[in-house]
């Protein structure tokens, strides 16, 4: 932090709490950054001459007497072709030992795309998993969270989408992640020959919580540099949105805003919406693809992080452990992809949106047949054959460690449908029956 | 003199002004920060400190930076030349900002000052007028486009002069009127009007009952919405808001579409963008986008301007409405205005109501939903503003204050089902709790009646009340087992489970399927209708299910082919064929 000439340094903090601190100073802009005895903080409220402060790292230690310099900006980032490869903290500044990457400095939590600027996203990411690119294709420019329990191995998958997405780049964001996780992705990256073209930001368990809240500005600033100077396509992981909404709440009951659903400060949905509204498809070739992890407490989709979530993104991928075939499947019901049908049936054979739906139809079915036969009632040949289905598909199509194309994934599916039903069953078009049906 | 003012307080998009002269509630002011000019609108004062939100980010802004008041509310520029625009919540031409990013503090001009107009007169000289009333008439995408007395004016006035027909930009005087004391005033083709206040220059608003037609079955048939009527349509995220919203906003009998896109995302903004420049108004057979106004305040864009928003679209559907035009006005969705609200409200440290949203949501809620309605202008022309909004309820629980309070007010109720869109039942419409109360109107019975058919309500009650049985069954067998009913509650179950599969689920994505039009969904509805009260052959509920699915198979090829088509026949006959191998009756 280098000391300007003729910076005023105060020395008088008239009041502190856990996460903030006020003092009497003028001149001093909104959102400016300032120093607090070495320690990074954020002005987030002034009264006349009373300044509040955000102190990121907490206020443990400071003084009454500390010496606080405003720094005349907001958070910035220097982004350039260096950052590649590299592991930072939620400041920016290198926690691999290497040295500090040059490159312009931006302001972090910059401006919105102007929506008659973007396109409409339309290339496919492909997977390999069939839960994923059959039934919730994702696109370049689509947002789109994992809503899982914490037990379950959302990293694992995130980390296997991001390899096997064909990205220039990927971003990783890490906001309260355990020091073991940290080093699964960055084992999982090295070993893969990928960790050139990884970008992380990393606050794990041990950093403090509201440091956090730079975290997805930091990566979505090293996102846009590469996407919109360098037309990359990025991908940008963001593991876990809950942690980052929680370290917003403590800071909100600290300036003592009324509290909306959940103890979450009314303001949620903005603060999420502002986030996950960076992934863009630019029209110059240039993407951003965020693709998050969302923890629920005991698959509660209700409580306001995953709720707000939910009307912000372009869908959310479900994780669930399927005891009749002993394998993680992507949820068909709950899951989404809200851009699928801008790529199924367009870039993917056009037999993809309906075999899609007449699968789910079936496995649906297959559910109501397993509550019957758990009820104790007889199960009708049709109800038998919806369970064989489903157990099938659940192990062939469903499963995450499944790596098909998605021509392969349509072959298979058509296989399953020759091999337990009946054409008038499956409620697709007579012209797709006609061509695809597997005698 | 106008007001000046200097910052003395920020938080977040709060700013406290120490103002140096009068201000008024929800004036207009403009503080300068580091060279740039940032809209503000007063929302509280006392004493000498006005609060004002400001309509974008404070970054940077400090104590001493200046205000400067305009002595008027938000107000938009009306004129020839808004239809296939894209606004943001302001009013600004997104088209005419630079770059790709916004940039904070620029404004740009609603309206066209070049383009010349094909104007024509409809006033003559010395014609008593009063606000409102028609002057002449450009032709905007095909739209006779009113230039009429500015809202503003009170009292009666006399046409003094008019230019004759011909080419002539906004900004040219296309009439002389003479006031009550004599005053000469020069019209040209724009007015100016505040968002908030309802421009009422009509002369009676009528309880509406002209069915709009939207091409979505489960509206129309099931639950129709009407000309000048207001609905709204609450679920929770994944059900199928958006998809609905924007097959009523490509397929309704409307002249004009607003698409407010309040809070929501930018990318199905950009997908209107992007689709309906291409796609064909099924009714005129011109391009979507020609009748069509977008005011986008996506999520990311700054708050305070999320709730000006929907009342900028809203003034200008009544300003197309003065004109005697149809106007469909869709807000996606109103949750996001309320939560703007509630941000502000919070900061503003009002005692809160339920949620935390403020106290007086209600009655926000009803006067804007109110601004809707069904017109006979002074003239005697019609004109509507039939509007419908989307409600995000959060966890998918209805009962929170947002849908509460527009459950009160709005008309039509289209309740998307978590359920149903889990079963890809979609649009996930739920047709028991679901409801339009136009269908209690006699004025709207005597309408369908001469319009469709006389026996037309009889049979969309008698479908409800199917819906109502299937689903009491469906549990009946859930507990007791399929052997546990008689054969007979299998066949009304499935003639529930064939309503629901032909009539209320449809396909927004097959370009058939996505639009059906009133004649086909009355020939649907009598097929359907006439087989439900038919008698069937069965030995067993296996044998029905078998038969019904049969018959649900082939229903959906017919709704997939073109009506009246080689292939669609072919369909008939084949479920002809069918119905007679078991129908007794």
């Amino acid at each position: 932090m280098a000391t300007k000439a003729f910076q005023k340094i105060y020395t008088k903090i008239t009041q502190i709490t856990k996460a903030t601190c006020s003092l009497k100073a003028t001149g001093v802009g909104y959102d400016e950054l300032a120093s607090v005895d070495g320690k990074l903080a954020q002005v987030v409220k002034i009264i006349g001459d009373e300044v509040t402060l955000q102190v990121f790292s907490g206020t443990e230690g400071i003084r009454t007497n500390a010496e606080v310099v405003f720094m005349g900006k907001a958070p910035t980032l220097k982004v350039g072709d260096q950052l590649a490869g590299r592991f930072f903290n939620a400041y920016g500044d290198p926690i691999d030992g290497g040295p500090i990457p040059e490159g312009t400095e931006v302001e972090i939590g910059g401006p919105s795309v102007n929506p008659v600027r973007r396109k409409q996203p339309s290339e496919l990411i492909a997977t390999g998993i069939a839960g994923i690119d059959l039934n919730n294709t994702l696109v370049t420019g689509q947002k789109i969270p994992f809503f899982a329990d914490p037990d379950q191995p959302f990293n694992q998958v995130m980390a296997m989408v991001a390899l096997r997405a064909q990205s220039d780049k990927i971003i990783l964001g890490g906001m309260g992640m355990t020091n073991d996780d940290y080093l699964f992705f960055k084992n999982t990256f090295s070993n893969a020959g990928a960790l050139d073209r990884i970008v992380s930001f990393i606050n794990t368990t041990e950093d403090p919580s509201v440091e956090r809240i730079l975290i997805p500005d930091m990566a979505l600033s090293a996102a846009e540099y590469f996407a919109v100077q360098k037309n990359e396509k990025v991908l940008v992981l963001l593991t876990d949105m809950t942690n980052y909404a929680d370290a917003l709440a403590i800071v909100s009951n600290r300036m003592d805003q009324i509290p909306s659903k959940d103890s979450m400060p009314g303001s949620l949905y903005s603060d999420l919406a502002k986030i996950y509204e960076k992934a863009v498809q630019f029209p110059a070739g240039g993407s951003i693809t965020i693709i998050a992890v969302t923890t629920l407490s005991g698959g509660d989709i209700t409580h306001a992080v995953p709720d707000n979530t939910g009307y912000i993104t372009e869908g959310q991928l479900y994780l669930r452990r399927d005891s009749d075939v002993g394998k993680v499947i992507v949820d068909p019901f709950r899951s989404l992809s809200r851009l699928k049908q801008l790529v199924t049936g367009k870039k993917t054979r056009e037999d993809h949106p309906q075999v899609m739906n007449a699968a789910v139809r079936l496995y649906a079915d297959a559910a109501n047949a397993k509550t019957k036969m758990e009820n104790g009632f007889d199960l009708t040949d049709y109800d038998n054959r919806t369970l064989s289905f489903a157990k099938d598909y659940s192990e062939k199509l469903l499963a995450i460690d499944v790596n098909l194309d998605t021509t392969e994934m349509l072959d298979v599916a058509w296989g399953l449908f020759g091999e337990y039903f009946k054409p008038a069953e499956v409620n697709i078009k007579q012209e797709l029956v006609d061509k695809y049906w597997k005698k | 003199m106008a007001t000046k003012g200097i910052v003395r307080g920020i938080v977040s998009n709060l700013v406290t002004v120490e103002v140096d002269g009068p201000v008024s509630q929800n004036e207009i002011c403009y503080i300068s920060v580091g060279g740039v000019k940032l809209m503000a609108e007063v929302i509280k004062v006392i004493g000498k400190d006005a609060f004002v939100q400001v309509f974008e980010s404070t970054r940077g802004m400090r104590v001493g930076d200046e205000a400067e008041f305009e002595g008027h509310m938000l107000e938009v520029t009306l004129g020839p030349g808004m239809l296939s625009r894209n606004y943001d919540g302001l009013q600004n031409d997104l088209d005419k900002m630079d770059g790709v990013f916004l940039k904070r503090g620029e404004y740009t001009f609603a309206l066209d000052n070049d383009k010349l107009w094909d104007y024509k007169p409809l006033a003559k000289v010395g014609d008593t007028v009063t606000a409102g009333d028609w002057l002449g008439e450009v032709d905007e995408n095909f739209q006779p486009h009113k230039i009429m007395v500015p809202f503003t004016f009170k009292g009666t006035y006399t046409v003094k002069s008019l230019v004759e027909a011909g080419q002539y930009t906004i900004n040219q005087t296309i009439a002389v009127l003479t006031d009550e004391d004599g005053k000469d005033i020069d019209i040209n083709m724009i007015q100016r009007w505040p968002v908030k206040r309802a421009i009422t220059c009509y002369k009676e608003k009528p309880r509406p009952y002209k069915l709009l037609e939207t091409g979505v079955r489960t509206i129309d048939t099931v639950n129709p919405i009407v000309e000048g009527g207001t609905g709204f349509i609450p679920g929770p995220f994944g059900t199928g808001k958006t998809v609905l919203q924007h097959a009523i906003s490509k397929q309704a009998e409307a002249d004009i579409v607003i698409i407010a896109a309040c809070g929501e995302r930018a990318n199905e903004v950009v997908e209107i963008f992007t689709e309906f420049p291409e796609l064909i108004d099924p009714h005129t057979g011109r391009k979507l986008m020609e009748r069509t106004i977008i005011i986008a305040n996506t999520s990311n864009m700054p708050v305070a301007a999320r709730e000006a928003s929907v009342y900028t679209a809203m003034t200008l559907a009544e300003y197309y409405r003065s004109m005697g035009l149809k106007v469909l006005l869709m807000a996606d969705s109103t949750s996001r205005w309320a939560q703007a609200l509630r941000e502000m409200s919070n900061r503003l440290e009002e005692l809160p109501g339920p949620d935390a949203f403020p106290m007086d949501l209600s009655a926000i809620v009803a006067n804007f939903y109110a601004r809707a309605g069904f017109v006979h202008l002074n003239n005697g022309a019609t004109g509507s503003v039939t509007f419908i909004g989307t409600v995000s309820p959060a966890g998918g629980n209805l009962k929170e204050p947002v849908t509460e309070n527009t459950k009160k007010v709005a008309r039509c109720f289209y309740a998307l089902e978590q359920e149903r869109a889990d079963r890809k039942r979609y649009p996930a419409v739920n047709p028991i709790d679901s409801y339009s109360k136009y269908l209690e109107y006699p004025e709207f019975q005597e309408y369908i009646a001469k319009h469709i058919s006389p026996e037309w309500l009889d049979k969309v009650n008698e479908i409800k009340t199917r819906m109502l049985r299937g689903k009491e069954i469906a549990e009946q067998i859930n507990i007791l087992g399929d052997d546990g009913v008689p054969v007979e509650y299998h066949v009304t179950f499935w003639k529930s489970e064939l309503i629901d599969f032909v009539i209320l689920q449809q396909d927004a994505f097959d370009t058939v399927d996505a639009v059906t039009p009133l004649a086909r969904q009355e020939f649907m509805l009598d097929k359907v209708v006439k087989i439900c009260h038919a008698e069937f052959r069965f030995d067993t509920f296996l044998e029905v299910m078998e038969y019904f699915k049969q018959m649900i198979n082939i229903f959906k090829q017919m709704n997939y082919s073109e009506y009246e088509s080689d292939q669609f026949k072919k369909f008939n006959d084949q479920l002809d064929a069918l119905l007679a191998e078991r129908m007794e009756k």
